[in-house]
Parts: C-alpha cells; sequence; structure tokens
C-alpha cells in the first residue's frame, strides 16, 4: 500500500443480521483516500455510507473485504485493536454532537486526552486550532448551555485533540442552521488546509459536499460515481 | 478525571444518588446500633462490677454471666462468715439482684458492706438508706429518668423514696436495702453472689485458686475474667449471631441497591456509554467508572448510616431511657464501610459487564 494512502479499502461487504433476515449494508466497497485529503460522502439513507464510517473507524468489523487505515489492517483487529484505532487514529464529530451532558466543553474534550493517555495539557497546535472554533469563552459551560454551533465546534476539539490521523464526520451540519452549517464546514475546510488533516464526511447537502476535494456518491451499499 | 465523570453522574440524578445513600445507609445504621448496644451494654457491666472495688464475685453453680438472670441460692449468713474468715479477705458483700427491665437490675444490698466494699460510697447528693423502701440510684439514671434526692421511683410495684444519688459505676443503678429485696422476692437469707475484696489485688489469682479448690462447683470469677464472661454471654445470647445476620442482610441490600441503581443508571447513559467507546474508552475504563460510581455510593451510604446510627442511639436512650446502654464504636465504621462496599461492588458486577458490552454504534444512536 501506498504510504500516501491513509484509507485503502477493498471488496468491503457487511451483513447486518437482524433477527433471522441478513441485511447486506455494503456490498463491495472500493475506495482509496489519500493522506491530508478531504472527501465527501454523499448518498441516499440506507446506502451505506454510516456502515462504511463505522467500520472505517472502528466501531464495528467488516464481514468480509480488506480495510487498511493508516497502516492497520481492520479486519484482522480484534476488539481491543479497535478500540485503541479509536484513542488515537480517528476522531469522530457526529450529527447530534454526542457530548458528555454532565461535563463541562473543556472536560469532553478532556475526557478523550485522557481515555487516549495523553498529557492533562493540550499542545500548542491543538490552543491554535481551539482558537481556530471561537469556543475559548464557553468551554466552562456545560452543552445544555451551548448553542447547536457551538457543541458542534466542541465537538470538533474533541475530535482533533488527539491529533487523529483521520477525522469521521457524520453529517456535521445536520442539525445546524444555514450560518453554523457555514461555520462548521469552514473551520473543517480550514482544518483540513492548514493542518493537513485526512477528513470524510457524510452528507446529505450538495453544498456541504463541495467542500471535499472529491465527492463519493453511494447507493444500494455500493460506490456509484467519484467526482 | 474518573473521579470527575463519576461526581458529575452523582450529580446529575442527585434524588437517585440521595435514595441510593438512605438505602445503604439504614443497613450501616443497624450493624452500628447493634454493635454500638452490644459494646455498651458489655461495657456498662464490666464498669459497675470494677466500681464495686471487688477483686472477686463468687456465684452460685448455676449462675449466668449476667446475675440478674439468675436466682439467689447462696446461704447468706454461713457463705459470708466462711469467706470473711478466708486469708487475704479484706471485706465481703453479699447481693441480690432482681432484674426490672431487659437490661435493668436492681441490686440488693447492706450499705455497710457496700461502703466497705468501695472503699466509701461516692455520693453526688443525699445519702444512705434511712428506711426499708429507700432506693440509691447513680448520675446515669438520675439524669436519665429525670429523678434527684426525695422523688419517687415506682419499682416491684412499689414506690420507693430517692435517698442519694451516687456517682456512676457502683455496682448498679438502681440499689435497694438487701433485706427489703430478699423478702419481695422470698428469698430471705439467700444472696444471687458475694464480692470479696482482698487485702492486696496481686493475690487475687491465689485466691481464686483456693477457692476454686475449696468450693468447686461454685463461680469464683475475677473482675478481669468478668469482662471476657459478660462478652462471651452477651454473644451466647445470640447478639453476635443477630449481628451476623444484619451484616448478611447489609451486604445483600448494598448489592441490591447498587445492582439496582447502577442498572438504571446504564441504561439512562447507554448513549453516554456509546460517546466514551466511541472515544476509545476500553471495556475495563467503562467498567472502572461504574464501579467507581458504585463504590461513592457505597461510601456515601456508610457516612448516611453512621449519621442515622447517631440518631438511633438519641431514639432509643429517648425512648428507653436508663436501659439500653448503647455506644458509637469508632472501630466497626471501616468494618461498616468494608461491608457496604463488598456490597456495592458485587452490585456493580453485573450493571458494569453490561454497561462494557454494549455494542457502541447500538449505543450512539440510542435516544
Amino acid at each position: 500500500m501506498s504510504s500516501a494512502r491513509i484509507i485503502e479499502i477493498r471488496s468491503l461487504h457487511k451483513i447486518y443480521r437482524v433477527g433471522k433476515v441478513d441485511v447486506p449494508a455494503l456490498r463491495g466497497v472500493d475506495l482509496a483516500v489519500k493522506r491530508g485529503e478531504f472527501l465527501s460522502i454523499v448518498g441516499p439513507s440506507g446506502s451505506g455510507k454510516s456502515t462504511l464510517f463505522h467500520i472505517i473507524g472502528g466501531l464495528t468489523p467488516p464481514s468480509s473485504g480488506q480495510v487498511r487505515v493508516a497502516d492497520q489492517d481492520l479486519a484482522a483487529l480484534t476488539d481491543a485493536g479497535r478500540t485503541n484505532l479509536r484513542k488515537r487514529t480517528v476522531g469522530f464529530v457526529f450529527q447530534k454532537f454526542n457530548l458528555l451532558p454532565n461535563l463541562t466543553a473543556r472536560d469532553n474534550i478532556a475526557v478523550a486526552r485522557y481515555i487516549a493517555g495523553t498529557d492533562s495539557k493540550p499542545d500548542p497546535q491543538f490552543e491554535e486550532a481551539l482558537r481556530a472554533l471561537s469556543i475559548a469563552n464557553r468551554l466552562d459551560h456545560k452543552p445544555s448551555a451551548l448553542s447547536g454551533g457551538e457543541q458542534q465546534r466542541v465537538a470538533i476539539a474533541r475530535a482533533i485533540v488527539n491529533h487523529p490521523a483521520i477525522l469521521l464526520a457524520d453529517e456535521p451540519t445536520g442539525n445546524l442552521d444555514t450560518e453554523n452549517s457555514k461555520a462548521v464546514l469552514e473551520i473543517l475546510r480550514d482544518l483540513n488546509e492548514r493542518l493537513g488533516q485526512t477528513i470524510l464526511m457524510i452528507t446529505h447537502n450538495p453544498e456541504a459536499a463541495q467542500y471535499g476535494h472529491r465527492i463519493v456518491i453511494m447507493r444500494d451499499g455500493r460506490i456509484m460515481e467519484t467526482t | 478525571m474518573t473521579g470527575k465523570l463519576v461526581l458529575e453522574n452523582l450529580k446529575h440524578k442527585p434524588m437517585r444518588s440521595l435514595l441510593s445513600f438512605l438505602l445503604i445507609g439504614i443497613p450501616v445504621t443497624l450493624i452500628l446500633t447493634l454493635v454500638g448496644l452490644s459494646h455498651g451494654m458489655i461495657d456498662d457491666s464490666n464498669r459497675r462490677a470494677r466500681g464495686s472495688g471487688a477483686d472477686l464475685v463468687v456465684r452460685a453453680p448455676t449462675s449466668a454471666a449476667f446475675a440478674s438472670m439468675s436466682t439467689a441460692t447462696m446461704p447468706e449468713q454461713k457463705f459470708l462468715a466462711y469467706f470473711s474468715s478466708q486469708p487475704h479477705v479484706k471485706a465481703v458483700m453479699g447481693v441480690v439482684v432482681h432484674t426490672v427491665e431487659l437490661v435493668l437490675a436492681i441490686n440488693g444490698i447492706d450499705y455497710d458492706q457496700f461502703n466497705r466494699m468501695t472503699g466509701g460510697v461516692r455520693f453526688v447528693k443525699g445519702g444512705p438508706f434511712q428506711g426499708p423502701y429507700d432506693v440509691l440510684i447513680d448520675r446515669y439514671y438520675a439524669q436519665q429518668k429525670h429523678k434527684a434526692v426525695g422523688d419517687t421511683i415506682n419499682l416491684l410495684n412499689r414506690d420507693w423514696r430517692v435517698c442519694g444519688v451516687i456517682e456512676e459505676g457502683q455496682l448498679a443503678h438502681l440499689l435497694v436495702p438487701l433485706k427489703t429485696l430478699q423478702e419481695l422476692d422470698e428469698v430471705n437469707g439467700k444472696l444471687n453472689q458475694i464480692y470479696l475484696k482482698l487485702d492486696n489485688s496481686a493475690n487475687t489469682d491465689m485466691v481464686k485458686a483456693e477457692l476454686k479448690q475449696a468450693l468447686p462447683e461454685y463461680q469464683i470469677i475475677s473482675m478481669e475474667d468478668l469482662a471476657s464472661l459478660v462478652r462471651e454471654s452477651v454473644n451466647r445470647q445470640g447478639l453476635s449471631d443477630f449481628t451476623a445476620v444484619v451484616i448478611g442482610i447489609a451486604i445483600v441490600i448494598g448489592f441490591a441497591v447498587v445492582c439496582l441503581s447502577m442498572y438504571m443508571a446504564v441504561l439512562q447513559r447507554t448513549r453516554e456509554i456509546g460517546i466514551l467507546k466511541s472515544l476509545g474508552a476500553s471495556k475495563s475504563f467503562i467498567v472502572r467508572i461504574i464501579w467507581a460510581e458504585a463504590l461513592l455510593l457505597g461510601l456515601g451510604g456508610t457516612a448516611f448510616g453512621i449519621v442515622l446510627s447517631y440518631g438511633a442511639r438519641w431514639v432509643i436512650v429517648t425512648l428507653k431511657p436508663a436501659s439500653f446502654q448503647i455506644e458509637i464504636v469508632y472501630l466497626w465504621w471501616p468494618i461498616a464501610a468494608g461491608i457496604t462496599l463488598a456490597g456495592a461492588t458485587l452490585g456493580a458486577l453485573y450493571p458494569g459487564l453490561s454497561a462494557a458490552s454494549h455494542d457502541p454504534i447500538e449505543a450512539l444512536s440510542y435516544e
């Protein structure tokens, strides 16, 4: 595998068992993503976008096929191996923000560092990213006291605090208004351009998809088109 | 950070936390109250026996450690004369004991014998018996029952005049004339126990051995041995077994409360567990935070139980004054905490493992 390729997927299949029925979610996906690339993935509901994310992010193992993420063969990883992948190699940003409601924004970020086993004090590069996210004065508030846009920016800060090789953003603007959506997308683009952060973003929004270097269109568990 | 996560979780649902503390605290209170009662009764009994000034006590063969539970069988004149004539015996005192409440007894004494035995009765107020139905009460009884010299106390269906209040730890809380009690109990000329004061306490073992040889069927007990004898007696009466049962119940309740509380918490926090897993939290990390929270509930419950044990003591003393002696036994605080934490650890096991085995994707989609 070329070192420039941070993700390389071949013939990826994922089948979920629902009751006694096998439901194929991915039916042979091939995908390569270069380090530092910003990739948008679009497609209707049920097309397999989120499943692809969950496999790349180590939340679930593939049923078959080859998946290499940051030089790790995900098919060969144990549950503990996938847990370690989530600590340092990938960072997630979710549509529903998924901040811990009992903790302040600062502690939500700190908990990610704690779990990853990194130093308690963030590094200068992260401090710079934090300034770009414009949440410095909101860090001591709990999620319930933050707007949707602020929560998503905290979620982005949490996702990148351990400098993951890949940032997986699943509908990051799905719960935001136009203004906040644009702000979040600009932040993602900035992270990609200034820090070289590899980003994979799922979106339903064609305008949001344009922020990516490439757009991958999925349907029925397959990649139909790449533009 | 684990501590902060756990504390914030407890603060997030204050009513759940408080109820858990209360439910865990109640068995802790039960344990501490039982142990406090046991220690209180033993210590009070020993304190009073030692305060009599005697070195040895003689009891009939069938006597129990608590003499109040025995019948007077020893012939007064014969035995007092016999023991008075023994070498090293400086003073003798015959006593009849009559139980008036579960753990409260009247001691019938000959005042002169008692005065010699104690080396001079220490009065707080008043003086010796003036008539057959006079009673001496100790300061503890006077305070608990709000009685003073000149007041009347109804005991054994008769009114007794308080002729004096003596300092605590002098044989009994209630002392009446020996002859009166013998008549009332219809044991004229008989005694429950005989106290012996020696010329030198160092001779206790020697005199005890000689008396045992002469009176092999009788119980010859030194004041040092009395403490362990009373403790054994209290335990034989089932208090230690009862305490063991309550400890067992405490573990079960601690387990059940923590298990239920943490299981509910895990259900409520399914999504949060999913978030932690998406951040790379391992199964052991998830188990650790559930366990830490359970331990905090256990510690909080123990603290609650300790506070409640003071309340229980107040209730017992208020409802049954001058009856049950109850102590706060600090030594049992860490023991009660250990018992509770054992229950909490067991209780956290299933919710912890359940949380750790959550599928992260399902947990993240939990509403």
